[in-house]
């Protein structure tokens, strides 16, 4: 059944307010979850105060400067800052996206810092994606083919290749399916729009020959078709991809190949 | 607690195999209710203010009869299909989600017999 009682640790109490460093002028308050596993406390919100004048001007470069120079134990995840890499997806101001690609002019007053939703979390703004990947590996996300290799690599046309476009650029930061309700209900059997996406882009490879055996392993109430076309998934991605349409294009193969 | 290997936990039970029909027949059925319930509609309407043994006997001609026990059909099939989609995203106690598919699937059955039935016994005269 739903759950209509939240369990503890989903009461989020206020935490410490940081103030500004003196002189400082032009600033901006960032709201930051806060929730140390080492503890028995609630998560709290912290309120940072960040000195715009001397800070980068992304999300990303405001949390690396708080880390640096305000409070050492705020915890996230971060590597490229340049949205390729999918590290710092978290929830900025309620919706996913990459604190490296936000800015921070785009975000509000008092910005408020939360990890992707509804993810085990394991420390601050860091998710436990230990399950999403498994669905990745799930999908077997890897050319399949029973012709031998060529002596140079396989062809592929270039109206082929344009099939992929919208859809290699995924980066898996898993803000779309953390965005979706149905993930959230369903995670442990429904696979959520990034992985889908990911499983379309085999599908529709020119050189993979295993479309029918994907979508064999995709035909199931749960792991498809629990997508209900609720759209968050187009909405949130910070890359501009369109997920719900990859699983339409899925439902619409399945299709395709019984009528 | 569970020993299991994240990908173990993710493949489960592996795929059902099925889950096409399930989707086409929800849009099918969607699809061919705009057209019956405009036409329901359009024909209530057309009837307002008419007696008791008209209404009868427009229910009662074959092609009439034929379009309720299909706007009939349609519904219950699509009622019944939507709410077990809306169980299945929400009950997540196996024998609480058996129990209300069990419960949701009857009645559609049932109703649907019942007004099937009632469509039938006016097209062919009894009571």
């Amino acid at each position: 059944m739903a759950e209509f009682t939240l369990p503890k640790n989903s009461k989020i109490v206020d935490g410490k307010t940081w103030p500004a460093p003196n002189g400082a002028t032009n600033t901006k308050t960032f709201k930051v979850y806060r929730w140390d596993p080492d503890d028995d406390d609630n998560p709290r919100v912290d309120s940072y105060v960040v000195d715009l004048d001397s800070c980068g001007p992304m999300v990303l470069d405001a949390l690396i400067k708080i880390k640096n120079e305000i409070d050492s134990t705020l915890t996230f995840r971060r590597s490229c800052r340049e949205g390729v890499c999918g590290s710092c997806a978290m929830n900025i101001d309620g919706t996913n996206t990459l604190a490296c690609t936000k800015f921070i002019s785009e975000v509000k007053a008092e910005a408020r810092v939360y990890p992707l939703p509804h993810q085990p979390v394991i420390k601050d703004l860091v998710p436990d994606q230990t399950h999403f990947f498994a669905q990745y590996r799930q999908i077997e996300p890897w050319l399949k083919a029973d012709s031998p290799a060529p002596e140079r690599e396989r062809l592929q046309s270039v109206e082929d290749r344009e099939k992929l476009d919208g859809l290699y650029e995924c980066i898996l930061c898993a803000c779309c399916s953390t965005s979706c309700p149905s993930y959230w209900w369903n995670s442990d059997r429904y696979l959520g729009p990034a992985i889908l996406l990911q499983a379309y882009r085999w599908i529709s490879d020119s050189r993979d020959e295993a479309a029918g055996e994907r979508l064999d392993e995709l035909e199931d109430p749960f792991r498809l078709y629990r997508c209900h076309t609720i759209m968050n998934c187009t909405r949130t991605c910070p890359k501009g991809l369109n997920p719900a349409k990859a699983i339409a294009a899925i439902k619409q193969q399945m299709l395709a190949r019984r009528v | 607690m569970s020993m299991r290997t994240p990908l173990g936990s993710a493949r489960g039970l592996g795929s059902a195999k099925t889950g096409l029909d399930h989707w086409w027949a929800q849009r099918l059925t969607a699809l061919a209710l705009v057209p019956l319930a405009v036409w329901f509609v359009v024909a209530l309407v057309g009837h307002i203010g008419a007696d008791h043994a008209s209404v009868r006997a427009w229910i009662g001609a074959p092609v009439n009869a034929g379009l309720f026990i299909l706007l009939i059909v349609a519904t219950f099939h699509h009622a019944q299909l939507g709410l077990q989609v809306v169980i299945e995203d929400y009950v997540h106690s196996e024998a609480l989600k058996l129990a209300a598919l069990i419960l949701v699937k009857g009645l559609a059955i049932v109703l649907g017999l019942a007004g099937v039935l009632a469509v039938l016994s006016i097209a062919f005269g009894g009571a």
